[in-house]
């Protein structure tokens, strides 16, 4: 128990003292004080990692602090701890660190270098609330902490318009899954009247046959549409199509964000929560047909996306949108353990892209144009060579760590036979083409390619300093080995068997597990299928357009100009909500300010009442006349009419 | 028979008086038609043999009060002139009121009676009767603490009616008779040894 | 024969006479507190007609009190008068309206 709270509260310390004292501390200070924090966190991560795994540690699950309960609803913090979680929590931990190291370069300069290790020790927090909740009021706690602060993050520098637009879109579309995210947590809590997962978990054969009308006549499983909630939540966090637009644009915060934040931790909160539910979510055929569909949609449209784009970090950002997609697919499919072993592996090589990438910018004096780079190969070799290694896992390459959880995940919803899982299989099938594509498209206009740097830029260009190539190399490593060491435990052992539920009969992870022999022969099997081809082929097609007739590119763009534009436009989504539902808020805000507060109610209640009151004094008022006289004769008419009545009276 | 003749004529000029005094241009007039109006009272008091009560009206209320009210109309400078104007408006609707509250008071004792003990004709008092004595007896027995009692409210008028009016003028010397008082012999006569000069 | 109804109608008459000069007098407050002494007046009448009829001397005391009282209330008045004319200048009744709201 005390592990526990000490791998949750040593960020949260070291973040509270960083941000309250950071001018006192100082500088080195604060990143030597935030990252004993992360340290401490990762160090008894791995401990309890490797006590769930290796010595079979029992799954704790315990309250901490009952907070109240109210109605015979327990609202508590407290801790589910079994291999998913340690899991979890190892790999943000290790990211976490890897980013608190790497920022010591790259912030370096930037005057509010305490108050951003205090927001990302605080993220680390966050992150760990939300992956070792034992009940929903803590898991939408840590969903709604990590958004608060990815905001605070995207908007860092906050004098630039750009990162203001972004951090708000990123929370109000954040803010649009939420709601879907807390009407499932209500919904969930109506039928069973618990938040506790054990207990929810334990009544779901109650949800299920419960209905609800949603629409109405119709009748729904209140399951399905309890998981149909949770989903949109994850669709907000975990940036599925339509709610994907917020992801390109945090691409405005700083590198290192973009890598601990978009593409390892934060937005896997949804992958997680859902492998998380698999109790619930097995029960429901619908909706894990709507999450497959959505994946794979996501998964391909976002890909198509990533072909057109200039700016190195929206690259990345546009590959993290497609394999999130991947991810849901293979929660889909029912292969709940194939989703986290891909969130595993894309948390390393992502990572490991988005602070090369970072390297990248700073080492040109922050460019971010594809355009206006090439040829850095000799200039920042370190860079360049875990570069490669990152992209090769991207793509799955045999024997890099993405190949084995991208064709395990593929061959998964090969052998789905639920509604959308032929729909889903052609979607990640072409997506791997368009995988090896763009992320080659990048790797050879930024390392390849004659030179197109600008002149000054070029005269300062050096490899970044060892705090900046470090965690690059830390993240290689895994990148390149982890797939052939944890495949055949995590998939296909018993590695999830007591954090994720699958039901016999939609276990395909089961049915592909009687197929495998080890990694070697996994490597081997995977030479059989398209995949691999598929992949090669992207990337030969990106050497013969970027490196070797580059003139081809402007003849394809005048060919598919329309395609183009809807590209580049990026299917005129953010147009969309703009216009129709920004303006309608908008509108409908503008109109109740004016109508309602301003008329209605200070004009008619407020103001009204007031010169209602006014209006009746000013009549009343005519009686006191400052007349003795009148006076007078008010008192003996009085008495007249007393006297008058009295004298009327039988 | 007599007596109703004397007491008509002095009812009479009653009322003629107390329209003078409601009616008068200048407010001398009116208050001279008030000394006649009171006067006139008193003798009418004495028709009803309360002779101590005319006597202290008119020598309280005429000698006193109306000298009084003749004293303040004679130091305030008034302008007489303004003071016709404003009375013919206001007549219909006063002489209206002034009909409906006789005419209240006239119901109470014409058309019911509250069935007092009432003698129509009480017998004249013996010819030793003092009036005076027999005033005396009850209110200095009966009314003893009303009568302390009033002698405080008069205290109070006249304590009342200094405060307000009493103005003193800037400059003025005026003898402090306490610090007069307080004075002790120290502070007016010192003692000096001094030796005695020849020449 | 003078009754006791005699007197009474004529304090009835005094003091619906003074009840019309108070506010048929628009212009001099000192009228005003004359017609209060009218009014006092006519209850006097009232009072000592009723302890002559039934034989009381209590209402010649009231009398006396009431004789008492009227005149510590006009010594007051006329002060207060007197204190109005030394700040407003005027004491016409249609010029003191600071009250009015």
């Amino acid at each position: 128990m005390n592990t526990y709270l000490a791998i949750v509260l040593s960020p949260l310390s070291a973040a509270v003292v960083a941000g309250l004292f950071g001018r006192q501390i100082g500088r080195s200070g604060v990143h030597w004080l935030t990252i004993i924090g992360v340290t401490i966190s990762f160090v008894l991560s791995v401990i309890v990692l490797k006590s769930q795994m290796l010595d079979g540690a029992a799954v704790f699950n315990g309250a901490v602090y009952t907070w109240m309960v109210t109605d015979g609803v327990r609202m508590e913090i407290g801790f589910l701890i079994d291999r998913l979680s340690a899991l979890m929590m190892t790999v943000v931990t290790f990211v976490s660190l890897m980013v608190h190291i790497y920022t010591v370069g790259y912030m370096h300069d930037d005057p509010g270098y305490q108050r951003f290790y205090s927001y990302i020790s605080l993220f680390t927090f966050a992150m760990l609330m939300l992956v070792m909740a034992n009940n929903f009021l803590q898991l939408f706690f840590g969903w709604e902490a990590v958004g608060v602060v990815s905001y605070l993050l995207i908007g860092f520098w906050y004098t630039r318009p750009t990162a203001i637009v972004a951090n708000m879109k990123a929370f109000i579309v954040n803010r649009v899954g939420d709601f879907g995210f807390l009407l499932g947590i209500a919904t969930l809590l109506y039928f069973t009247g618990s938040l506790d997962y054990a207990d929810v978990f334990g009544k779901v054969e109650t949800v299920q046959s419960a209905t609800l009308e949603v629409f109405s006549g119709v009748q729904w499983s209140a399951l399905t549409v309890a998981c149909i909630l949770l989903f949109i939540g994850a669709m907000g966090k975990s940036a599925q199509m339509p709610l994907h637009v917020w992801l390109p644009d945090s691409m405005e915060g700083p590198t290192p964000i973009s890598a601990l934040i978009h593409a390892a931790t934060m937005v896997t909160a949804g992958i997680f929560m859902i492998a998380r539910m698999s109790p619930l979510f097995e029960y429901s055929e619908t909706a894990l047909t709507v999450v497959l569909v959505i994946g794979a949609t996501t998964a391909l449209l976002t890909g198509f996306l990533g072909i057109v784009q200039n700016d190195i970090k929206r690259v990345v950002a546009y590959s993290t949108l497609s394999q999130l997609g991947y991810m849901m697919v293979a929660l889909g499919a029912s292969a709940y353990g194939a989703g986290i072993f891909h969130l595993m592996t894309h948390a390393f090589f992502k990572a490991l892209l988005f602070l090369a990438a970072g390297s990248v910018i700073i080492g040109l004096h922050h460019e971010q144009d594809i355009r206006r780079m090439g040829g850095l190969k000799k200039y920042m070799p370190i860079t360049y060579w875990t570069s490669l290694i990152g992209s090769l896992a991207l793509i799955g390459f045999p024997g890099f760590a993405g190949f084995f959880s991208k064709d395990a995940l593929i061959e998964a919803v090969h052998y789905a036979d639920r509604a959308g899982s032929g729909y889903a299989y052609y979607c990640v099938l072409a997506g791997v083409f368009v995988t090896a594509l763009y992320s080659f498209r990048m790797f050879f206009l930024v390392f390849h390619g004659e030179e197109r740097i600008d002149e000054d830029a070029r005269g300062h260009l050096h490899e970044s300093p060892w705090v900046i190539t470090l965690p690059l190399v830390m993240l290689a490593i895994p990148s390149l080995l982890i797939g052939w060491f944890t495949i055949g435990p995590v998939l296909f052992g018993d590695f999830f068997d007591h954090s994720i539920f699958v039901l016999p009969a939609n276990d395909v992870l089961a049915q592909m597990g009687r197929d495998f022999h080890g990694p070697l022969s996994f490597v081997l099997h995977g030479m059989a299928s398209p995949v691999i081809y598929l992949a090669l082929s992207g990337v030969i097609l990106a050497w013969y357009l970027y490196v070797r007739q580059p003139s081809h590119v402007e003849r394809i763009r005048e060919r598919l100009g329309f395609v183009y534009t809807l590209l580049v436009n990026k299917y005129y989504l953010d147009q969309f909500n703009e216009k129709v539902l920004a303006r309608f808020s908008t509108r409908l805000g503008n109109s109740l300010w004016q109508v309602g507060d301003v008329a209605v109610i200070d004009g008619v209640i407020v103001n009204g009442s007031a010169r209602l009151i006014g209006w009746v004094s000013s009549v009343v008022r005519q009686i006191q006349t400052g007349y003795l006289y009148t006076y007078a004769f008010v008192m003996i008419i009085g008495l007249s009419l007393m006297i008058g009545w009295m004298l009327l009276q039988p | 028979m007599l007596g109703l003749v004397f007491f008509s004529t002095f009812a009479l000029i009653v009322i003629a008086s107390a329209l003078g005094v409601i009616l008068s241009r200048n407010p001398v007039y009116s208050a001279l038609f008030l000394v006649l109006t009171f006067v006139t009272s008193a003798v009418l008091w004495m028709l009803l043999e309360a002779e101590f009560l005319a006597v202290v009206l008119v020598l309280v209320y005429v000698g006193a009060v109306m000298v009084l009210f003749l004293f303040v109309i004679m130091m305030l400078d008034i302008n007489v002139e303004k003071m016709k104007e404003g009375l013919t408006r206001y007549a219909p609707i006063g002489a209206c009121i002034a009909l409906v509250m006789a005419a209240e008071l006239a119901t109470v004792f014409w058309v019911r009676n509250a069935g007092l003990p009432v003698l129509a004709n009480p017998p004249p008092h013996p010819a030793d009767y003092s009036n005076t004595k027999e005033l005396g007896a009850i209110l200095y027995t009966e009314y003893v603490y009303a009568f302390e009692l009033a002698s405080f409210v008069l205290l109070l008028a006249i304590v009342a009616a200094i405060v307000l009016t009493m103005r003193r003028r800037p400059g003025l010397k005026v003898q402090n008779i306490a610090a007069q008082v307080k004075v002790r012999r120290e502070d007016r006569v010192r003692l000096v040894s001094m030796d005695a000069e020849s020449d | 024969m003078v009754t006791l109804t005699h007197y009474l109608t004529l304090s009835a008459i005094l003091f619906s006479l003074s009840v019309a000069g108070i506010f048929l007098n628009r212009k001099n407050v000192i009228i005003l507190l004359m017609c209060i002494e009218l009014m006092l007046l006519a209850v006097n009448f009232n009072f000592i007609a009723f302890s002559r009829y039934l034989g009381d001397p209590a209402g010649q005391i009231f009398v006396f009190f009431i004789l008492t009282v009227a005149a510590a209330e006009a010594a007051i008045g006329l002060a207060i008068l007197v204190v109005l004319f030394r700040a407003k200048q005027t004491i016409d009744i249609q010029d003191l309206d600071a009250m009015k709201g």
